[in-house]
């Protein structure tokens, strides 16, 4: 998909919601979906003479995640007006940070466990914590001209965090935002809901295309109105593909005239960019410090105890999973992947069954099909670790076959039986090694041609006789006849002798 | 330093105000004035004066996330030109 006359170039701006019981500047509640303009007050509406008074919680969770993400933490930060105006600003300016952001150069690993692209750094240029804007809602009820405007949004705490522009195609942009939440999700700042908007992205994209003069670098396009990590994958792919059809057009390359900056906004609908309006210049929003606002220092000991506070982070985890448990790259992936919980779950399971290839192939495979089918968290599950540790260890002795414990297990799942319940219900008894051996001997007698047929080297023809156990004997393990009834022939043969 | 007349044209774009021609004269007379009388900062000797990020001296000034009721909406909306029972009322926004 990637033509190798150019390279892809993207940066990501990623705006994520912290989750705090309030407003970063004033005491309303962040609540999503109270009915509108209902989580104000003079503060967040701009109202004369109200002063803002910074979130402690907010901080304290911006600065857990620059942490994380690697940054270093400058002693000193303040907050700056930026000054638009706009129906969804009332105060005519919004408080963010310019020139001394909270955070500054980290970075962010990613990595493919398929092997679509090699392990990376992402760098992060900044991370900065800021508030958010109100929502505007056009009527388009009796056609009025009017916009309707929302402020229970205004003011909501947002930590901005802006990636170098390290991203060398739609794949890798997609792994960048998966891990990026992952992280944000093992924090615990914030819930990472798209279509709550708690996780907003915005892209920037140009390309570097290769020609006789040299690489030449095309007009960068900020891309917005993404609503998935699947759009951004699909308009980064779009947006490459468009840009090289202009350049081969136009020949018109970055800061060349007509070679500025634009804005342009996915529709989903038709999987392409269109025009947006043109930014303001950054000048233009003539930044100065906020009077109101007290500037910020954080001291080494706050820095260590923050750090003392991460916890184990994904990168970290999939590691310890891989050289602790002995599971390959990829299954230590997939399981870090679904979130602390289910890691938790995992451990407790690898540790009571004793075996983690096995716990680690029934999570991936049975556990995951019953959370997805049911919509459900690994916090609801309705089987405990130890539970289902009890099944799989009666698959690892031998007496249940893999698709006899699945339907003990579909059972728990339903009823929340333990597995012997389970098994109960389903009336499967271990079958004692002896009657099992009874049992081949009969069928042996019964198929001399199959004996034959194995003493002549054609091992499969037991295959025959596995069928007729399970039609004797349901909880016939197929594995436990096959072998019985090669051992028994074995012995005929060598008593034949 | 001396305000362009163009300058005040773009500010009070920026600003969302309509100036009519003798109102931009009287700006541009007006703030240049307001600048120029800024300039006699640039007299001061600032040598060994450490910059400054901030015009406070406090630092770490926080309040807890504890919820506060919010006003009510009737009082919210009470100043607003235009309105609707839940929300304020703008010319249509276009663009995004």
């Amino acid at each position: 998909m990637s033509d190798p006359s150019y390279e892809i170039v993207i940066g990501l701006e990623v705006h994520v919601q912290l989750q705090t019981a309030t407003k970063l500047f004033c005491r309303c509640s962040t609540r999503f979906g109270a009915p509108p303009n209902t989580q104000t007050c003079p503060v967040c509406i701009g109202l004369p003479g109200s002063l803002p008074v910074m979130n402690r919680q907010a901080f304290e969770l911006a600065l857990k995640t620059a942490v994380a993400l690697n940054c270093e933490i400058p002693a000193f930060t303040k907050w700056d007006r930026k000054q638009y105006y706009y129906p969804d600003l009332p105060k005519g300016y919004q408080i963010s940070q310019f020139d001394l952001p909270m955070s500054q150069h980290g970075y962010l690993e990613i990595s493919d466990a398929k092997g679509a692209f090699a392990p990376k750094r992402v760098g992060i240029l900044r991370a900065h914590l800021e508030e958010d804007a109100g929502k505007s809602m056009h009527d388009e009820l009796a056609g009025k001209a009017d916009s309707r405007i929302d402020l229970n949004r205004t003011g909501t705490p947002l930590l901005e965090i802006v990636s170098q522009p390290d991203m060398r195609s739609p794949e890798e942009a997609r792994a960048y935002l998966t891990e990026l939440k992952l992280l944000l999700t093992y924090l615990g700042v914030s819930d990472c809901n798209m279509q709550e908007g708690s996780l907003r992205v915005d892209a920037n994209i140009n390309l570097h295309v290769a020609t006789p003069q040299g690489t030449v670098a095309t007009p960068i396009v900020e891309v917005k109105n993404m609503n998935s990590f699947r759009a951004v994958e699909r308009a980064m792919a779009f947006e490459a593909t468009r840009q090289f059809d202009v350049w081969n057009d136009t020949r018109i390359s970055l800061g060349a005239p007509g070679g500025h900056k634009t804005t342009r906004g996915w529709d989903e609908q038709a999987q392409v960019t269109r025009p947006q309006r043109q930014k303001e210049e950054s000048s233009d929003y003539r930044y100065f410090p906020d009077p109101d606002l007290a500037p910020v220092i954080v001291t080494d000991q706050q820095l260590d105890a923050v750090r003392a506070s991460l916890g184990e982070l994904p990168a970290a985890l999939r590691d310890r999973l891989q050289t602790e448990r002995g599971i390959d790259a990829y299954d230590a992936d997939v399981i870090v992947n679904q979130g602390r919980a289910f890691v938790d779950y995992f451990s407790e399971l690898a540790d009571i069954g004793g075996d983690a290839k096995r716990a680690s192939n029934w999570m991936q495979q049975d556990v995951l099909r019953v959370l997805n089918e049911r919509d459900l968290t690994i916090e609801l599950f309705p089987i405990s670790p130890a539970s289902l540790a009890e099944l799989l260890k009666t698959v690892q002795r031998g007496e249940l076959d893999t698709s006899r414990a699945r339907d003990v297990f579909n059972v728990m799942a339903e009823s929340g039986d333990s597995a012997a319940q389970a098994m109960q219900r389903l009336g499967i008894q271990a079958v004692h090694r002896d009657e099992l051996r009874d049992l081949c001997r009969e069928l042996l007698d019964a198929n001399p041609n199959v004996v034959a047929d194995v003493q002549s080297g054609k091992e499969k023809a037991i295959g025959a006789l596995i069928g007729q156990a399970k039609r004797r004997n349901p909880n016939a393990n197929p594995n436990q006849v096959r072998q019985l009834c090669l051992e028994l022939i074995r012995q005929q043969g060598s008593a034949q002798e | 330093m001396s305000l362009t007349r163009q300058q005040i044209v773009k500010v009070s774009l920026l600003a969302r105000l309509r100036l009519q021609d003798d109102e931009l004269d009287r700006m541009t007379h007006q703030l240049d004035q307001v600048v120029s009388y800024m300039d006699l900062l640039a007299e001061v000797d600032t040598e060994d004066a450490e910059p400054m990020a901030h015009a406070v001296e406090q630092t770490n000034v926080f309040a807890e996330d504890h919820v506060l009721p919010s006003l009510d909406r009737e009082s919210a909306l009470s100043n607003a030109p235009k309105r609707d029972e839940q929300c304020y009322r703008v010319p249509a926004v276009l663009g995004d």
